[in-house]
Protein backbone atom coordinates (compact mmCIF):
# COMPACT_ATOMS: atom_id res chain seq x y z
CA UNK A 1 0.00 0.00 0.00
CA UNK A 2 1.01 3.52 -1.18
CA UNK A 3 0.88 6.07 1.87
CA UNK A 4 -0.35 9.06 -0.07
CA UNK A 5 2.08 11.92 0.08
CA UNK A 6 1.51 14.87 3.11
CA UNK A 7 0.37 18.44 1.70
CA UNK A 8 2.17 20.83 1.07
CA UNK A 9 3.00 24.31 3.08
CA UNK A 10 3.65 27.50 1.01
CA UNK A 11 7.27 27.47 2.56
CA UNK A 12 7.84 23.95 0.82
CA UNK A 13 5.87 24.97 -1.91
CA UNK A 14 8.15 28.02 -3.18
CA UNK A 15 11.30 26.09 -3.51
CA UNK A 16 9.39 23.77 -5.80
CA UNK A 17 8.32 26.43 -8.25
CA UNK A 18 11.27 27.11 -11.04
CA UNK A 19 11.59 22.48 -11.41
CA UNK A 20 8.16 22.81 -11.99
CA UNK A 21 8.51 25.49 -14.67
CA UNK A 22 11.07 23.65 -15.81
CA UNK A 23 8.69 20.24 -15.77
CA UNK A 24 11.41 18.82 -13.67
CA UNK A 25 9.61 17.94 -10.96
CA UNK A 26 8.64 14.06 -9.95
CA UNK A 27 5.17 13.31 -10.41
CA UNK A 28 4.42 12.81 -7.17
CA UNK A 29 5.68 16.13 -5.99
CA UNK A 30 4.21 17.99 -9.16
CA UNK A 31 0.74 16.49 -8.19
CA UNK A 32 1.22 17.91 -4.68
CA UNK A 33 2.11 21.46 -5.69
CA UNK A 34 -1.06 21.32 -8.32
CA UNK A 35 -2.93 20.33 -5.43
CA UNK A 36 -1.61 23.20 -3.26
CA UNK A 37 -1.84 26.06 -5.75
CA UNK A 38 -5.70 25.18 -5.92
CA UNK A 39 -6.41 26.18 -3.04
CA UNK A 40 -3.98 28.91 -2.12
CA UNK A 41 -4.28 32.34 -4.25
CA UNK A 42 -0.59 33.76 -2.52
CA UNK A 43 1.51 30.94 -3.82
CA UNK A 44 -0.35 30.90 -7.24
CA UNK A 45 0.44 34.43 -7.25
CA UNK A 46 3.86 33.81 -6.29
CA UNK A 47 4.38 31.44 -9.47
CA UNK A 48 2.66 34.17 -11.65
CA UNK A 49 5.39 36.22 -10.64
CA UNK A 50 8.20 33.73 -11.51
CA UNK A 51 6.56 33.21 -14.54
CA UNK A 52 6.90 36.73 -15.35
CA UNK A 53 10.20 37.25 -14.32
CA UNK A 54 11.54 34.55 -16.50
CA UNK A 55 9.48 36.27 -19.65
CA UNK A 56 11.06 39.50 -18.63
CA UNK A 57 14.42 38.29 -18.90
CA UNK A 58 13.98 36.57 -22.49
CA UNK A 59 12.49 40.33 -23.32
CA UNK A 60 14.86 42.29 -25.48
CA UNK A 61 16.80 44.89 -23.55
CA UNK A 62 19.83 46.01 -25.61
CA UNK A 63 22.08 47.06 -22.59
CA UNK A 64 23.93 50.09 -23.76
CA UNK A 65 26.87 49.38 -25.29
CA UNK A 66 30.22 50.98 -24.06
CA UNK A 67 31.10 53.30 -27.44
CA UNK A 68 34.24 52.66 -26.56
CA UNK A 69 34.52 48.62 -26.95
CA UNK A 70 31.76 49.11 -29.78
CA UNK A 71 34.85 51.49 -31.40
CA UNK A 72 37.60 48.60 -30.67
CA UNK A 73 35.99 46.07 -32.26
CA UNK A 74 34.77 48.00 -35.18
CA UNK A 75 38.03 48.70 -35.75
CA UNK A 76 39.16 45.17 -35.31
CA UNK A 77 36.38 43.96 -37.85
CA UNK A 78 38.22 46.65 -40.23
CA UNK A 79 41.94 45.56 -39.18
CA UNK A 80 40.25 41.73 -39.67
CA UNK A 81 38.85 42.76 -43.06
CA UNK A 82 42.18 44.28 -44.59
CA UNK A 83 44.56 41.70 -43.49
CA UNK A 84 42.00 39.31 -45.35
CA UNK A 85 41.29 41.36 -48.39
CA UNK A 86 45.78 41.21 -48.64
CA UNK A 87 45.75 37.57 -47.93
CA UNK B 1 16.99 39.87 -37.96
CA UNK B 2 17.90 36.61 -36.83
CA UNK B 3 21.71 35.45 -36.16
CA UNK B 4 21.60 33.49 -39.47
CA UNK B 5 21.10 36.12 -41.20
CA UNK B 6 23.39 38.25 -39.42
CA UNK B 7 26.19 35.62 -39.75
CA UNK B 8 24.99 35.34 -43.95
CA UNK B 9 26.04 39.25 -43.94
CA UNK B 10 29.03 38.55 -42.00
CA UNK B 11 30.39 36.24 -44.02
CA UNK B 12 29.74 38.38 -46.93
CA UNK B 13 32.01 41.30 -45.32
CA UNK B 14 29.27 43.31 -43.39
CA UNK B 15 30.35 45.29 -40.84
CA UNK B 16 26.72 46.15 -39.62
CA UNK B 17 26.10 42.76 -38.92
CA UNK B 18 28.90 42.30 -37.07
CA UNK B 19 28.51 45.20 -35.08
CA UNK B 20 24.63 43.67 -34.73
CA UNK B 21 26.29 40.81 -32.72
CA UNK B 22 28.32 42.47 -30.63
CA UNK B 23 25.32 44.46 -29.56
CA UNK B 24 23.50 41.52 -29.48
CA UNK B 25 25.82 39.40 -27.53
CA UNK B 26 28.58 40.88 -25.80
CA UNK B 27 26.94 41.88 -22.62
CA UNK B 28 26.17 38.28 -22.40
CA UNK B 29 30.22 37.07 -22.93
CA UNK B 30 31.13 39.57 -20.34
CA UNK B 31 28.81 38.37 -17.48
CA UNK B 32 29.38 34.58 -18.34
CA UNK B 33 32.69 35.36 -18.37
CA UNK B 34 32.82 36.61 -14.93
CA UNK B 35 32.14 33.14 -13.31
CA UNK B 36 35.27 32.24 -14.46
CA UNK B 37 37.87 34.98 -13.91
CA UNK B 38 38.83 37.78 -11.67
CA UNK B 39 37.23 40.57 -12.83
CA UNK B 40 35.53 43.10 -15.26
CA UNK B 41 38.53 44.35 -16.76
CA UNK B 42 39.30 40.42 -17.50
CA UNK B 43 36.63 39.76 -18.70
CA UNK B 44 36.00 42.72 -21.43
CA UNK B 45 39.32 40.96 -22.74
CA UNK B 46 37.96 37.72 -22.97
CA UNK B 47 35.11 38.75 -24.98
CA UNK B 48 37.15 40.32 -26.91
CA UNK B 49 39.70 37.92 -27.52
CA UNK B 50 36.02 35.82 -28.46
CA UNK B 51 35.18 38.06 -31.28
CA UNK B 52 38.36 37.73 -32.67
CA UNK B 53 37.85 34.11 -32.81
CA UNK B 54 34.66 34.74 -34.61
CA UNK B 55 35.90 36.73 -36.95
CA UNK B 56 38.81 33.95 -37.95
CA UNK B 57 36.91 30.90 -37.28
CA UNK B 58 33.74 32.08 -39.33
CA UNK B 59 34.47 30.60 -42.52
CA UNK B 60 34.63 27.22 -41.00
CA UNK B 61 31.41 27.43 -38.97
CA UNK B 62 29.38 24.49 -40.17
CA UNK B 63 25.93 25.76 -38.68
CA UNK B 64 25.68 22.24 -36.77
CA UNK B 65 25.08 24.25 -33.27
CA UNK B 66 23.40 27.34 -33.34
CA UNK B 67 25.65 30.47 -33.57
CA UNK B 68 24.90 31.56 -30.10
CA UNK B 69 26.00 27.88 -28.80
CA UNK B 70 29.28 28.31 -30.71
CA UNK B 71 29.69 31.45 -29.36
CA UNK B 72 29.42 30.63 -26.13
CA UNK B 73 31.81 27.62 -26.40
CA UNK B 74 34.13 29.69 -27.38
CA UNK B 75 34.02 32.04 -24.96
CA UNK B 76 34.00 29.52 -21.94
CA UNK B 77 37.01 28.11 -22.90
CA UNK B 78 39.13 31.28 -23.04
CA UNK B 79 37.60 32.14 -20.17
CA UNK B 80 38.44 29.01 -18.61
CA UNK B 81 41.88 29.02 -19.67
CA UNK B 82 42.59 33.12 -18.32
CA UNK B 83 40.64 31.99 -15.15
CA UNK B 84 43.36 29.30 -14.50
CA UNK B 85 46.18 31.34 -15.31
CA UNK B 86 44.73 33.62 -12.66
CA UNK B 87 44.57 31.24 -10.83
CA UNK B 88 41.05 31.75 -9.64
CA UNK B 89 38.63 28.94 -8.15
CA UNK B 90 35.25 28.75 -10.13
CA UNK B 91 32.78 30.15 -7.49
CA UNK B 92 29.93 27.91 -5.65
CA UNK B 93 27.05 29.53 -5.11
CA UNK B 94 27.24 31.78 -1.26
CA UNK B 95 23.35 30.96 -1.22
CA UNK B 96 22.88 27.38 -1.39
CA UNK B 97 21.23 27.02 2.34
CA UNK B 98 19.24 30.30 1.99
CA UNK B 99 15.57 29.44 1.60
CA UNK B 100 14.00 31.23 -1.77
CA UNK B 101 11.48 33.56 0.49
CA UNK B 102 12.79 35.06 3.89
CA UNK B 103 11.11 32.75 6.94
CA UNK B 104 9.82 35.78 8.40
CA UNK B 105 7.40 35.73 5.69
CA UNK B 106 6.15 32.52 6.74
CA UNK B 107 3.94 31.45 10.26
CA UNK B 108 5.34 28.96 12.35
CA UNK B 109 3.67 26.70 9.93
CA UNK B 110 4.88 27.43 7.23
CA UNK B 111 2.32 29.80 5.60
CA UNK B 112 1.96 33.18 4.07
CA UNK B 113 2.29 35.57 7.26
CA UNK B 114 3.24 38.32 4.03
CA UNK B 115 2.31 37.20 1.09
CA UNK B 116 3.64 38.15 -1.94
CA UNK B 117 2.57 41.71 -2.95
CA UNK B 118 1.72 41.80 -6.83
CA UNK B 119 4.23 43.80 -9.32
CA UNK B 120 1.58 44.88 -10.99
CA UNK B 121 -2.13 45.06 -11.91
CA UNK B 122 -1.69 43.29 -15.16
CA UNK B 123 0.77 40.54 -14.47
CA UNK B 124 0.25 38.52 -17.61
CA UNK B 125 1.66 41.57 -19.96
CA UNK B 126 4.80 42.06 -17.48
CA UNK B 127 7.53 41.25 -20.70
CA UNK B 128 5.76 45.03 -22.20
CA UNK B 129 5.99 46.87 -19.01
CA UNK B 130 9.39 48.11 -19.41
CA UNK B 131 9.73 48.97 -15.90
CA UNK B 132 9.57 45.39 -15.19
CA UNK B 133 11.87 44.21 -18.08
CA UNK B 134 14.44 46.79 -16.97
CA UNK B 135 14.26 45.75 -12.92
CA UNK B 136 15.00 42.26 -14.04
CA UNK B 137 17.67 42.83 -16.22
CA UNK B 138 19.15 45.21 -13.62
CA UNK B 139 18.58 42.09 -11.39
CA UNK B 140 20.20 39.69 -12.90
CA UNK B 141 23.25 41.46 -13.33
CA UNK B 142 23.64 41.80 -9.25
CA UNK B 143 23.27 38.26 -8.98
CA UNK B 144 26.27 36.16 -7.54
CA UNK B 145 28.27 34.34 -9.60
CA UNK B 146 27.04 31.36 -10.58
CA UNK B 147 23.58 32.32 -10.31
CA UNK B 148 24.39 34.78 -12.86
CA UNK B 149 25.77 33.17 -15.59
CA UNK B 150 23.29 30.69 -15.54
CA UNK B 151 20.56 32.88 -15.37
CA UNK B 152 21.65 34.33 -17.92
CA UNK B 153 22.32 31.70 -20.38
CA UNK B 154 18.93 29.84 -19.38
CA UNK B 155 16.25 32.83 -19.24
CA UNK B 156 17.89 35.85 -20.86
CA UNK B 157 19.61 33.94 -24.14
CA UNK B 158 17.09 30.38 -24.01
CA UNK B 159 19.95 27.99 -23.57
CA UNK B 160 18.20 24.56 -22.27
CA UNK B 161 19.16 23.37 -18.98
CA UNK B 162 21.21 20.78 -20.51
CA UNK B 163 23.23 22.96 -22.97
CA UNK B 164 24.01 25.14 -19.69
CA UNK B 165 25.15 22.04 -17.86
CA UNK B 166 27.46 21.15 -20.44
CA UNK B 167 29.03 24.65 -21.04
CA UNK B 168 29.76 25.28 -17.59
CA UNK B 169 30.42 21.78 -16.99
CA UNK B 170 27.99 21.35 -13.94
CA UNK B 171 25.57 18.43 -13.90
CA UNK B 172 21.67 19.17 -14.49
CA UNK B 173 20.71 19.13 -10.64
CA UNK B 174 22.89 21.24 -9.87
CA UNK B 175 22.36 23.90 -13.07
CA UNK B 176 18.34 23.86 -12.22
CA UNK B 177 19.27 24.42 -8.24
CA UNK B 178 21.40 27.85 -8.83
CA UNK B 179 18.57 28.73 -11.71
CA UNK B 180 16.27 28.28 -8.90
CA UNK B 181 18.03 30.20 -6.09
CA UNK B 182 18.51 33.55 -8.97
CA UNK B 183 15.34 32.85 -9.99
CA UNK B 184 13.42 33.65 -6.69
CA UNK B 185 16.59 36.00 -5.90
CA UNK B 186 15.14 37.94 -9.00
CA UNK B 187 11.70 37.63 -8.05
CA UNK B 188 12.16 39.26 -4.42
CA UNK B 189 13.73 42.15 -5.92
CA UNK B 190 11.36 43.07 -8.64
CA UNK B 191 8.95 43.04 -5.77
CA UNK B 192 10.98 44.84 -3.83
CA UNK B 193 11.24 47.78 -6.29
CA UNK B 194 7.61 47.29 -7.47
CA UNK B 195 6.08 47.62 -4.50
CA UNK B 196 8.57 50.51 -2.88
CA UNK B 197 9.20 47.75 -0.04
CA UNK B 198 13.18 48.52 -0.88
CA UNK B 199 15.32 50.12 1.35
Amino acid sequence: MRLSAPPLVCREAVELMSDYLEGSLSRRDRKRLEKHLVDCPHCSMYLDQMRATIAASGAIHPEDLDPQTLDDLTELFRQFRGDADQG
Amino acid sequence: MDDAELLRRLLGGDEKAFTELVVRYNPTLIRVALYYVNNQASAEDVAQDTWIAVLRGIDRFEGRSSFKTWLFHILVNRARSTGTREHRSIPIDPTSNESSVAANRFDDGGTWRVPPEPFTDAIDSAVSNEKIVRLVHESIARLPEPQQAVVTLRDVEGLSTMEVAALLELSEANVRVILHRGRARVRNNVEMEMTGGGS
